[in-house]
């Protein structure tokens, strides 16, 4: 099938999504990454890869976190930077996304990351771009958060370095989570033998075992001797309603405490992609905990975002 | 005048022809099959040989734009390409701007259309006004003005008390509700099948429930009131064994299923293609069989084209804002014959779906070709191929999720009332 994230010999084109994306591409990513994570560790902290190339955060949906992350990225690269937030007063005025895509081609900008409610609404981008420019996917709808994926399972291979033989469970709102769906992909191609889902059905998607994953609802048996926890971030507008009757409940059932934690295996580490809902999806005795890589997954976000648009740039890092 | 078609062979399923034999026409109207009346000389001789002489197709869906869409497709871009698929007969739905919830919006219509001689068009007025479902539109005033039913398009009745006085009054007069089955809420914001595609692609789904739990709630209503009730567009397994049930039960129900559901499923979604983005949506491979067994053995009685050009700016944009909708008057013949050659259905029995089957559920004279009848005839090519481009295309409409396919099957020359209304290049 055509992937539209590659070139015809293989090389990455865009980043879209984790899905389609072969072992080789992520583990090139991951350890460009690697290389990138002591640029921040020294007392200049750039490097001239992008110098006179222009990335264009286009962010049709709030966020603060990881624009932020993907503005540091680019700079420590010598880019130049254009944030640009279309929020969602330019859209009710009516402008189709693609014009506002189209002012910022005429504009000669080189890459694009965007961040859009829709799902597809990279794809559409990327679609729509001239063969100059690439396009990073920031996060779309339910879709996709590809280097949030890349990011945690970089994480993951600092502190596990065997993939090939971990247990990894995704705890909380699956259903709504670009996150999870690029974890999912991100761990199944990195040959990471099992993966778990706990969540209530509500919170699932329909079918989700096809993804490859294990269901299970009842929290202490999925967490049962598994290697890593990652927890996922509960939205507001969820929190009470058809899907769950109370964040209280929800915090009963699904939220992660030291005594659930504990049934994990002891060196088990904990993530969560934030922002967090302490005493919601998880204790602050858990996040601010020793088993927590939280502010790690952070740090190593900007490594990750250096190796995608490094890569996607010309290549030869 | 006078027509002779030599050499086809003759298609007609309603009344049992399939056969080499020539057509003749006069005045409008067909005059003699196999021999020629007395004294018959025709002014123009068309040849058929190795060309199907059927009766022009009669499509339950189409939707030809106008009033008020016009800058998607007009009446006569979408009557160009009715007459380009052979379509000579079609029922499009109210859901234009305004509704055609008046009696002289249907009128206006019907006449507009009449002015451009190349499909007779039988409007389906508004089941309630505005599609609101609220209030009844005046049922029996749109029927004069000349709707063949009535129904509420793509927006469900949500209150069930209103779904049931509606089908009470239009039972009182014997009038047709054409139904597409959703419950409104289960379906709420849904763009795919609820199944694996959408999970992994992040779209809200549409379960399959949301079809069978409406249908099992209209046959129960339809039992209650008597309702001539005709399921449009079933898209589920579950679906079309509810519908063979009640018909085993003896319930007096049609149900007509749209081209794309018998060739697609939701993997054609691919990575986020708009173009198969529908309304139902596309949904699991077991669907798609049972949906081509249904017309197979009868449950499901028609097939329909489903057509909604939509244009390009709409379909430009994210998958679940982009609007819903496929071009289809001009594949019904093609995606018709493919289902029979995949399925094994002799050719007139594919042919009644699209013809003889479809006017019986309109309740029209239409469909046959019946020595007395109107001389509305579709020849085509059983075998000749042809690439599905935008250029091939004479709807307005370029968006189908079979955009740049090879499909087979070929109308070569439309006849309405006796009069060539398309002509192909291809012979």
């Amino acid at each position: 099938m055509y992937n539209p994230q590659l070139t015809s010999d293989g090389k990455l084109k865009h980043l879209l999504s984790i899905e389609g994306l072969p072992k080789k591409v992520l583990q090139q990513i991951l350890d460009t990454a690697e290389s990138f994570v002591s640029v921040a560790e020294r007392d200049v902290k750039k490097v001239p890869l992008l110098r006179g190339k222009t990335v264009c955060n286009i962010f049709f949906e709030n966020s603060t976190r990881t624009r932020t992350t993907f503005e540091i990225a680019a700079k420590r690269l010598s880019a130049d930077v254009i944030n640009l937030n279309v929020n969602t007063s330019s859209q009710s005025k009516g402008e189709a996304i693609l014009d506002t895509v189209n002012n910022l081609i005429a504009m000669h900008a080189d890459m694009f990351v965007v961040r859009h409610n829709q799902s597809g609404a990279a794809h559409l981008i990327a679609k729509h771009v001239p063969d100059n420019i690439s396009v990073v996917n920031a996060g779309d709808g339910r879709h996709s958060h590809p280097t949030q994926g890349l990011l945690d399972v970089f994480t993951i291979r600092k502190y596990k370095p065997d993939m090939h033989n971990l247990r990894v469970a995704l705890v909380g709102d699956v259903l709504h989570s670009r996150v999870a769906r690029s974890e999912i992909h991100a761990l199944t191609t990195l040959g990471v033998p099992e993966i778990r889902v706990i969540a209530p059905k509500t919170l699932l998607p329909n079918e989700v075992e096809k993804m490859g994953v294990h269901v299970f609802h009842d929290m202490k048996a999925g967490l049962k001797d598994v290697d890593v926890v990652m927890m996922l971030r509960l939205q507001s507008e969820r929190m009470s309603g058809a899907m769950l009757p109370s964040t209280q409940e929800f915090f009963k059932t699904y939220g992660l405490t030291p005594e659930k934690l504990a049934l994990a295996k002891p060196d088990a580490i904990v993530m969560h992609p934030g922002p967090m809902n302490r005493g919601v999806e998880i204790d602050s005795r858990v996040a601010d905990g020793g088993q927590a890589v939280i502010l790690p997954q952070v740090t190593y976000g900007i490594a990750i975002r250096m190796a995608v648009m490094a890569i996607l740039a010309g290549g030869s890092v | 005048m006078k027509i002779c078609i030599k050499n086809g062979r003759i298609i007609d399923p309603k009344n049992n022809i399939d056969a080499k034999q020539d057509l003749y026409i006069a005045a409008g109207q067909i005059v003699g099959i196999g021999e020629a009346p007395k004294g018959f000389s025709a002014n123009q001789t068309i040849d058929a040989a190795g060309l199907i002489v059927a009766p022009g197709f009669v499509d339950l869906c189409a939707r030809l734009r106008e009033p008020g869409d016009e800058y998607k497709a007009t009446l006569e871009s979408e009557l160009r390409a009715a007459a380009a698929g052979g379509v000579t007969s079609l029922s499009c739905p109210p859901d234009t701007d305004p509704v055609l919830d008046e009696p002289g919006l249907v009128e206006m219509l019907k006449l507009r259309a009449w002015r451009h001689n190349l499909a007779r068009i039988y409007p389906l007025g508004a089941l309630t006004q505005k599609l609101e479902g609220k209030t009844l539109t005046e049922m029996c005033e749109l029927t004069e003005a000349g709707c063949a039913g009535f129904t509420q398009a793509d927006h469900p009745i949500i209150d069930t008390q209103v779904l049931w006085r509606a089908l009470e009054y239009a039972a009182t007069f014997g009038y047709t509700i054409f139904l597409r089955p959703e419950e409104p809420f289960l379906a709420k914001d849904g763009v795919a099948h609820d199944g694996e595609v959408a999970g992994r692609l992040g779209l809200k789904g549409i379960p399959s429930a949301a079809e069978s739990l409406r249908i099992a709630a209209v046959l129960r209503i339809a039992q209650e009131t008597k309702a001539k009730i005709h399921f449009c567009r079933i898209s589920t397994a579950e679906g079309v064994a509810l519908i063979r049930e009640a018909k085993k039960n003896g319930i007096a129900i049609t149900a007509d299923v749209s081209i794309h559901h018998l060739h697609l499923t939701e993997h054609d979604i691919g990575y986020f293609d708009s173009n198969a983005h529908l309304k139902p949506p596309l949904r699991r491979l077991r669907d798609k069989d049972a949906l081509c067994l249904g017309v197979k053995d009868g449950t499901i009685d028609a097939v329909c084209s489903d057509h909604a050009p939509v244009d390009d700016d709409a379909k430009l944009l994210p998958f679940a804002e982009a609007e819903a909708g496929a071009t289809g008057l001009e594949l019904l013949l093609p995606l018709t014959l493919k289902w029979s050659t995949n399925h094994k259905v002799a050719l007139p029995q594919a042919i009644a779906k699209i013809t003889s089957e479809a006017a019986a559920i309109l309740g029209i004279n239409s469909g046959d070709l019946s020595v007395g009848a109107n001389a509305d005839i579709a020849i085509f090519d059983p075998e000749a191929h042809w690439q599905v481009t935008p250029t091939a295309l004479n709807s307005q409409g370029k968006n189908t999720p079979f955009i740049n396919m090879e499909v087979t099957g070929k109308v070569i020359y439309t006849l309405l009332n006796g009069q060539i209304t398309y002509q192909s290049n291809m012979k």
